[in-house]
């Protein structure tokens, strides 16, 4: 387990040798100074002007969350086979941003884009999740069922009370998320609160920001006193009933875009030129056309996109180790670990292409933003795991009182193999974050992504995106053997990551 | 109803029931005695492979769903009786006629003041009381019960264990308590070392088996 750890810590430290990571902005501590007016003085009456968009923020996630649930709960009945195994991996293995890409040109900027681009990636990840929580019920009371039960009235007497709790307990976790995807879908134009906050950020109107932001941690600190479970069909009847329905759907549009324009170019020259728009087969051209997107697009996002997930691992990793004595009793007193609490959890609710996007407004484009953003993110998750997990161990009265003691002989080494277990486990989200981050500048594959579509060019999107959804999988893989490898289990709190 | 002849069963590659020969009639009320690890649970659970479609169980572990309350682990006995949609329905809210048709077991066993409360709430004694509650429930010709009154105190045995001889036509327990099963059945069957040591009338089991049977050497 050492030996693996430090294997990942030498391979980080020589990607931060080859990242870019320089400072190119003259004046950033000017520029926090003023972040930091911004954020004591909030606006509070802007608060007036966006309540549009926090509505959306809200509605947009409750739809997508209702249709991935439906989704999901039918994909993970037959979970059990291989191409639907392959199939959800496939869809989470695409950021929603991504998913957003391939909708904007088929229905536009509207609301039906940014449902889908949440409930399509999602779908795939509580199919999995749903088929393992239910995996791991206790089997014994299926045992006690009438031979010849209906599967399903078996599922519902038999499995599904006992697996209810832990359902619950992720799908509330997921819709946290999903107010989070749905907030940064307006980064790329979606009328929700990350298309003000984009345009707050880049104009420096701070204050602005800071209520949106405020606005948003408060939606989601909230959200455990007036979303009940009894209460979701209400809110769903209700998001689909205000959610703004000004769409466009041309099926024209649709059938143009799958059954020609998501083709490489050299196939579609021929027709183009002569203005039949028909389909050749251009064998050499399109390989010509293929290695010229392999070297100039797909190869350095690969390069870019591995070398961040790789740094930000071990930097998620460091940060939570060093973070989670903050909110464990063994290290420290009531008052201290609640303070830090909340701050694990304001860092934590903050999505990480805000923060890189904040980061990036201070340091200027270079690698620095994106891996502090994914870092303290995901760090923020793993220190409040790990940190409950301390908690849960039971320590001798006569341990020893220093902390530093007690944390390297007494706590670290009973964490330290879930501690992996988690870290490993979020290694794909990270690298699924690293990608999308090109688009803020950064050279990973999320920025040729972004350039293809400023460009109009489909057929280079959609190559991209499926080169970044196998390498997702790559790592999904991966991360998979290693675990298995160290024995590492994440136990019963898988639900809350 | 059961006739076993020369059937041996084994886990990988332990045997745990050897050449085992054995028949149960129709209405035979029988009693499965012997020493832990004699092979009690593997007969049974063999018995009830060969009549799966009209055998209820009774499980050591009970196996019933913690979360759901007495009333629907009991009517889980009948779930094959009934359409995905009633099954569905009846667990969000419960029907008069399954209600009353319960009431009167919830009653015989002690538990009618317990019908609304998560099996995790109660009691082992109750817990066992309840899966009794349900394989009688599921109104099968035939009853076979892994040690179905170990956790029930001594008056409340004798009373499960009439109510069982009542409604069930073939019924065939597990016991470890060999004083109150010759008190109840007719039919004594001894296993040892995944042998039938003896298959007797009670009236006819003497001090002399019983010791060889449970004899440690």
């Amino acid at each position: 387990m050492l030996r693996i750890s430090l294997c990942f810590l030498g391979i980080a430290i020589l990607c931060l040798l080859l990242a870019d990571i320089e400072i190119t902005t003259l004046d950033p501590w000017g520029e926090i100074q003023r972040m930091a007016i911004g954020a004591v003085t909030p606006e509070w009456s802007a608060l007036y002007t966006f309540r549009i968009a926090l509505l959306n923020t809200f509605t947009f996630a409750f739809c997508g969350i209702a249709l991935s649930i439906v989704g999901g709960s039918i994909l993970a009945f037959f979970f059990h086979l291989t191409s639907v195994r392959l199939f959800c991996a496939f869809i989470r293995a695409i950021h929603e941003i991504f998913w957003a890409f391939l909708f904007l040109p088929l229905v536009g900027l509207n609301p039906i884009c940014g449902v889908l681009a949440i409930a399509i990636p999602y779908a795939g990840i509580f199919a999995k999740v749903y088929a393992e929580i239910l995996q791991e019920t206790d089997r014994r009371p299926l045992q006690g069922l009438p031979h010849q039960t209906h599967p399903f009235s078996q599922f519902l007497y038999g499995q599904l009370p006992l697996a209810w709790a832990n359902i619950k307990h992720y799908t509330a976790y997921r819709f946290e998320c999903a107010l989070r995807s749905s907030a940064v879908l307006g980064f790329i134009g979606l009328p929700t609160i990350g298309f003000h906050l984009e345009t707050a950020f880049r104009e420096s109107h701070y204050a602005e920001a800071a209520v949106l932001l405020y606005a948003f941690y408060l939606l989601i600190a909230s959200l455990k006193y007036w979303v009940k479970p009894k209460l979701v069909p209400f809110y769903v009847l209700l998001s689909v009933a205000i959610i703004p329905k000004t769409i466009h759907f041309s099926f024209h549009n649709i059938t143009r875009f799958l059954t020609y324009e998501i083709f490489p170019w050299p196939m579609r020259r021929e027709g183009f030129l002569s203005g039949n728009n028909d389909l050749a087969l251009p064998l050499y051209d399109t390989y010509i056309w293929f290695t010229e997107r392999l070297v100039t697009s797909i190869l350095p996002g690969i390069w870019n996109t591995v070398i961040l997930t790789q740094i930000v691992l071990v930097g998620t990793g460091l940060f939570a180790l060093i973070a989670f004595p903050i909110i464990s009793h063994h290290f420290f007193s009531r008052l201290t670990t609640r303070i830090g609490h909340i701050l694990l959890i304001v860092i934590r609710t903050t999505p990480e292409y805000m923060l890189a996007y904040l980061f990036l407004q201070l340091w200027g484009p270079s690698m620095l933003p994106a891996i502090l953003a994914i870092a303290l993110h995901n760090g923020a998750i793993l220190a409040f795991l790990s940190g409950q997990n301390a908690d849960h161990i039971p320590l001798r009265l006569d341990a020893s009182k220093t902390r530093i003691n007690r944390y390297f002989f007494e706590i670290l080494p009973r964490i330290y193999n879930q501690f992996l277990a988690f870290l490993f486990y979020r290694w794909e989200v990270m690298m699924r974050e690293s990608a999308i981050l090109g688009i803020l500048g950064i050279y990973t594959l999320g920025f040729f992504i972004d350039s293809a579509i400023a460009e109009q060019k489909m057929d280079r999107v959609i190559l991209l995106i499926f080169v970044t959804a196998l390498l997702n999988l790559g790592i999904d893989t991966l991360s998979q053997r290693i675990r298995r490898h160290l024995r590492l289990s994440i136990g019963t709190i898988k639900t809350t990551i | 109803m059961f006739h076993l002849t020369n059937i041996s069963v084994s886990y990988g590659d332990e045997p745990v029931l050897h050449n085992i020969t054995l028949n149960i009639d129709e209405g035979d009320k029988v009693v499965l005695i012997g020493p832990s690890g004699a092979g009690k649970s593997t007969l049974l659970r063999k018995l009830y492979d060969l009549q799966k479609h009209q055998a209820a169980f009774i499980h050591q572990d009970y196996a019933l769903v913690p979360q759901l309350s007495t009333f629907h682990n009991i009517y889980m006995g009948q779930l094959d009786q009934h359409s995905v949609f009633y099954n569905a329905l009846t667990l969000i809210h419960p029907q008069k006629r399954e209600r009353d048709e319960i009431a009167p077991l919830l009653d015989a066993l002690g538990l009618t003041d317990k019908q609304n409360e998560r099996i995790s709430e109660l009691s082992g004694g109750q817990q066992q009381r309840v899966a009794v509650g349900r394989a009688l429930y599921r109104k099968a010709k035939i009853i076979l019960g892994d040690e179905p009154v170990s956790a029930i105190d001594p008056q409340q045995s004798d009373a499960v264990l009439t109510l069982l001889k009542q409604h069930t036509h073939t019924l065939v327990l597990a016991m470890h308590d060999v004083e109150l099963a010759l008190r109840h059945f007719d039919l004594v069957v001894g296993l040892r070392d995944g042998h039938i040591a003896f298959s007797l009338p009670s009236n006819h089991v003497t001090d002399t088996h019983l010791t060889e049977l449970f004899d440690r050497a």
